[in-house]
């Protein structure tokens, strides 16, 4: 824990434990430097999972979008999340694609479901829904069953098949 | 953002390529990986630019996650991995347990182990099936489906389905299993290692089977970690990273097993690594299957976790209240309002559920950690400078199963 | 004559070796016995398709082996598993690119109504949007199931007949519930199926009756 901190060597950051995982909140326009330095000098160099969760409505949230970062070392086996946030309008983070290129994917996927725009992604597009889908599903006022788009197609009847 | 997908499948810029073409393939194609689609810059038959497009399998798993509690939800988790439903399962409750606090017991995480390494035989006798299938060679695709069908036989005996059971609950298992069932869990232990040595006779020394993977697809150790490989893949290219070792969970830690690794890193390897490892589980199952502990199955009642059985909810008043507690819907759990992320090996590589709860029985948000969705991140740079008839081959030794990429 | 065979008339004194029956019902008897399947495999229900190919349960005893993966030569679509908005033009081009005669087996509780994903993305019932011949409950059905749906099927290939495609008689309009396109309120419906760039679309293939897509 005391050796990540150092290492990320940021000052505003807040450390907390849960269970068994250790937890890093970093802000967001110190993401990236803190995840390299995390990377290259604590030897996390894998990067196990990266998504996103809207916080609306949330008991005490300060922040709408929280994303993590769960990171760990093949050598030594230590687990650690980073968490960082952001806000509407206009979600933004720093992209950690040249980081670890496992990156590339996750980010597109937190993209779409969540409209949270990574900066330095060379390549942000839809990964999940259609291209012209125009909403972003996993926000909490997205209802469950969709606004209608699942119905939005043309029925084949026999004769014209 | 404006990007669409003809903006990412533009071809490569660069002079040389006479006969440069795009062929389209998929999302419906023979290769038995259901709903996947790549768009592929091909110069004659080399591939040049591989672009996958997916998400057409995409069902909102995640946001059912937040409106279904931590049972109901396993009947979805199942439908993930749909070819190792009850891995699926054990991973879901293994962080819902994480989260909760909940100790299983012995006897509990001894039949939970028995069913991973299960579904683990399950998986990789598709997985190795399914890519034999797509090279042509089918009569180890039937092998492997006839040793399924005994696993489905086991799976009804202890659960009454034999897909998708959805066995596991919260702090312990639907029902507890019984002597015939053993006894079917040591006939298929019987009668699995001359059904793997039938495949491995057809496929391991065959020129064209070898011909087809060795040194296709190769994936190098720096590779593998930097892009977030794990299970058979990663320990295909020399990553020596299991789970089960690493950070043991239910009952392995007293298990004496081997994790099974290559170093070459090519869909031969992947294929190797996963025949290798269905003879580990069977140790494993072998070990467990007669060194089961006996006791409850499910973890304490009076913490109020876990249904009582029927018999004492109806004879006895506190069996009721306790039943009362899990199933009236203003009741249920009350988990603590924070975060967790827990992950088991699974068959395809790490599973992990990163769960948030804001102290209602239902998950806040419910993350899956996809491997099959990080491994077809893969493809392209494992395809590019092959040709067509590789694709069919590198695909089957990813082995991508389109729910757990699409969720 | 077998049980379930079709009616023949044989001469009493074959010297000339004439077999009799109606062209309708031999047309029906060999297209009953070989349906060639287009397994449209997308999920976990795709797996108990491929366990009733596999040799337990053998869907070859009812001719059905040949899983054809090109449209244009099969003659059965099975859709087994859950469809999403994002496949299902993609399984609309696939059943106009599938000569006639031909019919649909939809597998499994996703296929036939949704199933447990009521959610935004999981086309509620395939019957929506596709002409559906025979349902197949189950998540995921047992292959015997899906056996029982063949034979169903073939009974009703029998009863139907296919001359001169018969088998479309009378089912002009959309079957199964009305789809529910066209009774949203234009300010719901978000998507609008405008961009054709994306070559998932059926949008550009011509139709029988010459109506255009939108």
């Amino acid at each position: 824990m005391a050796l990540a901190k150092s290492v990320a060597g940021c000052d505003s950051l807040i450390v907390s434990g849960f269970r068994d995982n250790v937890r890093l909140e970093v802000p967001p326009a110190a993401s990236l430097e803190a995840l390299r330095k995390l990377r290259s000098h604590a030897g996390l160099d894998l990067l196990v999972d990266l998504s996103a969760a809207d916080y609306l409505n949330y008991p005490n949230a300060v922040h709408r979008y929280g994303i993590w970062y769960v990171l760990e070392s093949v050598e030594t086996g230590i687990r650690l999340v980073v968490k960082t946030w952001a806000d509407d309008p206009d979600p933004r983070v720093d992209s950690v694609f040249d980081v670890w290129r496992g990156a590339d994917w996750m980010e597109r996927e937190v993209f779409d479901l969540f409209g949270i725009v990574f900066e330095g992604h060379p390549d942000l597009r839809r990964i999940l829904m259609p291209d012209e889908f125009s909403s972003h599903p996993l926000r909490k006022d997205y209802p469950l069953r969709g606004d209608g788009e699942r119905h939005n197609f043309h029925a084949l009847s026999r004769e014209e098949s | 953002m404006g990007l669409t997908l003809a903006d990412a499948i533009a071809p490569p810029d660069g002079s040389g390529h006479e006969c440069q073409w795009t062929l389209n393939f998929g999302p419906q194609h023979p290769a038995t990986h259901t709903t996947l689609r790549l768009v592929l810059n091909l110069d004659g038959e080399v591939i040049l630019k591989a672009t996958p497009d997916i998400g057409f399998l995409h069902s909102g798993f995640e946001k059912l996650g937040e409106h279904l509690d931590f049972n109901q939800y396993v009947t979805i988790v199942d439908r993930m991995n749909y070819v190792s439903p009850v891995a699926n399962e054990i991973a879901w409750h293994h962080s819902v347990e994480t989260l909760l606090d909940i100790k299983l017991t012995p006897r509990c995480q001894m039949i939970r182990v028995i069913f991973a390494e299960l579904m683990r035989i399950h998986d990789h006798l598709l997985a190795c099936g399914a890519a034999a299938l797509d090279l042509g060679a089918f009569t180890a695709f039937l092998y492997a489906f006839n040793q399924r069908e005994l696993i489905n036989d086991i799976n009804e005996w202890a659960t009454g389905q034999r897909f998708h059971p959805s066995y596991t609950r919260v702090g312990g298992l639907q029902r507890d299993v019984d002597d015939d069932w053993i006894g079917r869990v040591r006939s298929f232990l019987k009668g699995f290692p001359a059904a793997h040595a039938d495949i491995c006779r057809l496929l391991n020394r065959n020129r064209i089977f070898i011909d087809r993977c060795k040194g296709i697809g190769v994936l190098t150790r720096e590779e593998a970690i930097n892009r977030s490989a794990t299970g058979p893949v990663a320990r295909a290219s020399g990553v020596v990273r299991d789970l089960r070792k690493n950070r043991p969970y239910l009952a392995y830690e007293a298990i004496d097993f081997d994790v099974v690794c290559s170093q070459d890193g090519d869909c031969l390897a992947r294929y190797l690594v996963r025949m290798e490892e269905m003879l580990e589980s069977h140790k494993i199952i072998a070990w467990a299957i007669e060194n089961l502990p006996s006791g409850p199955v499910n973890s304490n009642v009076d913490d109020r976790m876990v249904l009582p059985n029927q018999l004492s909810v109806y004879r006895s008043i506190e069996g009721l209240i306790h039943h009362f507690e899990l199933n009236m819907t203003n009741r249920k759990w009350q988990p603590p309002v924070d975060e967790v992320y827990a992950s088991t090996e699974s068959p395809n590589g790490e599973l992990g559920f990163y769960i948030v709860s804001n102290g209602a029985p239902e998950a806040w948000r419910a993350r899956t950690r996809p491997p099959s969705f990080i491994h077809f991140s893969l493809f392209p740079h494992l395809a590019e400078g092959h040709t067509v008839s590789d694709v069919a081959a590198i695909l089957g030794s990813l082995n991508i199963i389109a729910a757990e990429l699409d969720r | 004559m077998a049980e379930g065979g079709i009616p023949v008339a044989i001469e009493r004194e074959p010297r000339d070796g004439f077999i009799v029956a109606k062209l309708d019902e031999l047309a029906s008897w060999c297209r009953k016995n070989s349906l060639w399947p287009m397994p449209f495999a997308t999920a976990c229900c795709g797996i108990e398709l491929m366990a009733t190919g596999a040799s337990k349960h053998d869907i070859a005893r009812f001719g059905a082996e040949a899983f054809r993966f090109s449209p244009r030569q099969c003659d059965l679509l099975i859709v087994a598993g859950r469809v999403v908005m994002k496949m299902l033009p993609v399984m609309q081009r696939i059943w106009l690119q599938m000569p006639e005669p031909k019919w649909c087996i939809s597998m499994g509780a996703c296929a036939s109504s949704g199933g447990v994903f009521d959610t935004y993305a999981v086309v509620q019932g395939i019957d929506r949007f596709l002409p559906v011949d025979v349902y197949v409950p189950g998540c995921p059905p047992r292959p015997e199931q899906l056996l029982q749906a063949v034979m169903d099927l073939q009974d009703k290939v029998a009863r139907t007949g296919t001359i001169l495609g018969r088998e479309f008689q009378g089912r002009e309009s959309p079957e199964g519930p009305r789809s529910l396109r066209g009774e949203l309120d234009p300010s719901r419906q978000i998507v609008a199926p405008g961009n054709f760039r994306s070559s998932t679309r059926a949008w550009s293939l011509p139709t029988v009756a010459g109506r255009p897509g939108a």
